[in-house]
């Protein structure tokens, strides 16, 4: 394992109801790097995100974090692993009963004993940085899609955490929230020292802000590159993709039988 | 071949139940293993009490008046043809403190409070909260099955104490100031008519099983409904139903032993 690198993904197979999910995946993800993956939905990468959050567990292969596998943990060492994880869901997933202070404030209050003033002071801060001091009495009912995503987002990294994933953090935003929360994830990455994993399918928002880029395709990586080499890249697929292009070598058309028999065959 | 069918779907039917019987024994076990942080948080099952217990209240009060002005006057109308009408004030106490006060506090229980919970599991479940929280090394089973359990188990005696309680005011009002029973006669009878052993504390036996049953019903479908629009839909009918007949059925099997040969 190279000594910069924080995630490591070695040959992983994820087979799920004999169908397989994941075929040989090989990822590094350095110290300090946001790396996207992208691929069309459906394609595993949500998977992927799950086992490198220990959530599940992979058919073959290994998933190393910070020098440690992941499938070889117990509860209690993946739990001490996910403290110094964060994790953006798709929309936001905050707690719809407690306010908008109390969702930023939860992980500290959990898994810490730091006082009630502190934590105010802390939970300020990361409200600040994205933003949204202001909403902090609000309940999550009452917020815009946008500033859902930020207060999740300051939520995500309340503990400092040394490794973030992003789950479609760009699904279903508007332009400027969309560039507003690209803005973010890029500075509180830099700002923290983290490691970022982007899992996305918004390829013009990612690759402005990116290091390194996966395509996944049907379970295996199809290309991979800096965004200055997808985007000069000319494999089909790749174009394909950049260009939302309907037909090519990911078809239009699910499998299926032929056409004219087909029709035929109702009468 | 048909018969085959069938007999195979009941089978499936069958094994399911089972399985499912099983995964919320082992949902039960875990909350009570997990019940420890909930206890180290205590406000938390405070605050539950209150959206289950509390908010509750007043279906289970209006509702406990309104049998208990049922009873009396159904129970002076039977009475009446002994000429035992004095005897109205045990009738409607002991139906209460036995039988109504428990069951009918627990059916009310589980559609309002029980559907309440496995609602709002379910929805965490579908947008990812209960996920969220994984993530961020909390456990949902300590964080928020375990107080909710506690909640109603706390909350369902108490219910079922203020309904009884408020039913035999409402048998009151209907027997004695409305229909004119001695009202001597009706205080005394009671007090001497109801047990507090045989009556009370197995009434209270009996709403603390209750509240265990319906409580751990209604989590155990949130926890465990498809995170969709209709599997949601879905769970919370079915926390209604299974924990009505549970109630009714371990109604049955409670009374059987409690006041077998009285």
């Amino acid at each position: 394992m190279s000594p910069s690198a924080l995630v490591e993904i070695r040959d992983l197979n994820f087979t799920y109801d004999k169908r397989p999910v994941l075929q040989g995946i090989n990822m590094t993800f350095p110290k300090g790097k946001m790396v996207a993956i992208m691929g069309l939905s459906g394609c595993g990468k949500t998977t992927l995100l799950r086992h490198i959050g220990g959530a599940l567990k992979p058919s073959r292969g290994s998933v190393k974090i910070d020098g440690q596998m992941m499938q070889d943990l117990d509860s209690a060492g993946l739990y001490a692993m996910r403290r110094k994880m964060g994790m953006l869901f798709q929309f936001g997933a905050l707690f719809t009963d407690m306010t908008v202070y109390d969702n930023v404030a939860f992980q500290m209050r959990e898994h810490t004993d730091l006082p009630e003033e502190l934590i105010h002071d802390l939970v300020m801060m990361k409200l600040h940085a994205v933003g949204l001091r202001g909403a902090h009495k609000m309940m999550p009912s009452e917020l815009s899609g946008g500033m859902a995503r930020r207060v999740a987002l300051a939520r995500t990294v309340a503990l400092d955490p040394t490794l973030i994933m992003y789950d479609e953090p760009f699904a279903g935003l508007d332009a400027i929230s969309l560039s507003v929360i690209g803005d973010l994830i890029r500075r509180l990455n830099d700002a923290l020292g983290a490691t970022s994993i982007i899992v996305t399918h918004d390829i013009q928002e990612s690759l402005k802000i990116v290091d390194y880029v996966y395509f996944m395709a049907n379970g295996v990586i199809v290309a991979e590159g800096t965004p200055d080499e997808l985007r000069a890249c000319d494999t089909d697929f790749v174009r394909q993709f950049v260009h939302g292009e309907m037909d090519g070598p990911v078809p239009f058309h699910y499998p299926s039988g032929d056409y004219r028999q087909e029709l035929n065959s109702q009468g | 071949m048909a018969a085959t069918k069938t007999i195979r779907a009941i089978g499936h039917r069958i094994v399911d139940a089972v399985w499912r019987i099983g995964s919320a024994t082992r949902f039960f076990i875990l909350a009570l293993l997990y019940s420890g942080m909930g206890f180290k948080r205590f406000r938390l099952i405070i605050k539950e009490i209150f959206s289950s217990g509390v908010m509750s209240l007043i279906i289970i009060l209006v509702a406990g008046l309104f049998v208990g002005m049922v009873l009396g006057l159904q129970g002076y109308e039977t009475l009446k043809r002994y000429g035992s009408e004095s005897a109205l004030g045990s009738l409607v106490a002991l139906s209460l403190v036995r039988e109504l006060g428990p069951v009918l506090a627990a059916l009310l229980f589980a559609s309002r409070a029980g559907s309440a919970m496995t609602a709002e599991i379910g929805l965490m479940k579908a947008t990812e909260q209960i996920s969220a929280m994984e993530m961020m090394a909390v456990n949902p089973i300590a964080r928020i099955v375990a107080p909710r359990f506690w909640a109603g188990v706390i909350s369902m005696p108490l219910l079922a104490a203020m309904f009884s309680a408020v039913g035999v005011f409402g048998g009151y009002l209907v027997g004695v100031v409305q229909i004119g029973v001695d009202e001597g006669s009706f205080w005394a009878q009671m007090q001497a008519a109801v047990d507090f052993r045989e009556d009370i504390l197995n009434g209270v036996l009996k709403s603390f099983v209750f509240g265990t049953v319906v409580t751990v019903i209604a989590l155990f479908e949130g926890y465990d409904a498809q995170p969709t629009a209709e599997g949601v839909s879905g769970a919370t009918t079915r926390t209604v139903v299974n924990s009505s007949l549970a109630i009714l059925m371990l109604d049955f099997v409670l009374t059987a032993i409690m006041f077998r040969g009285n």
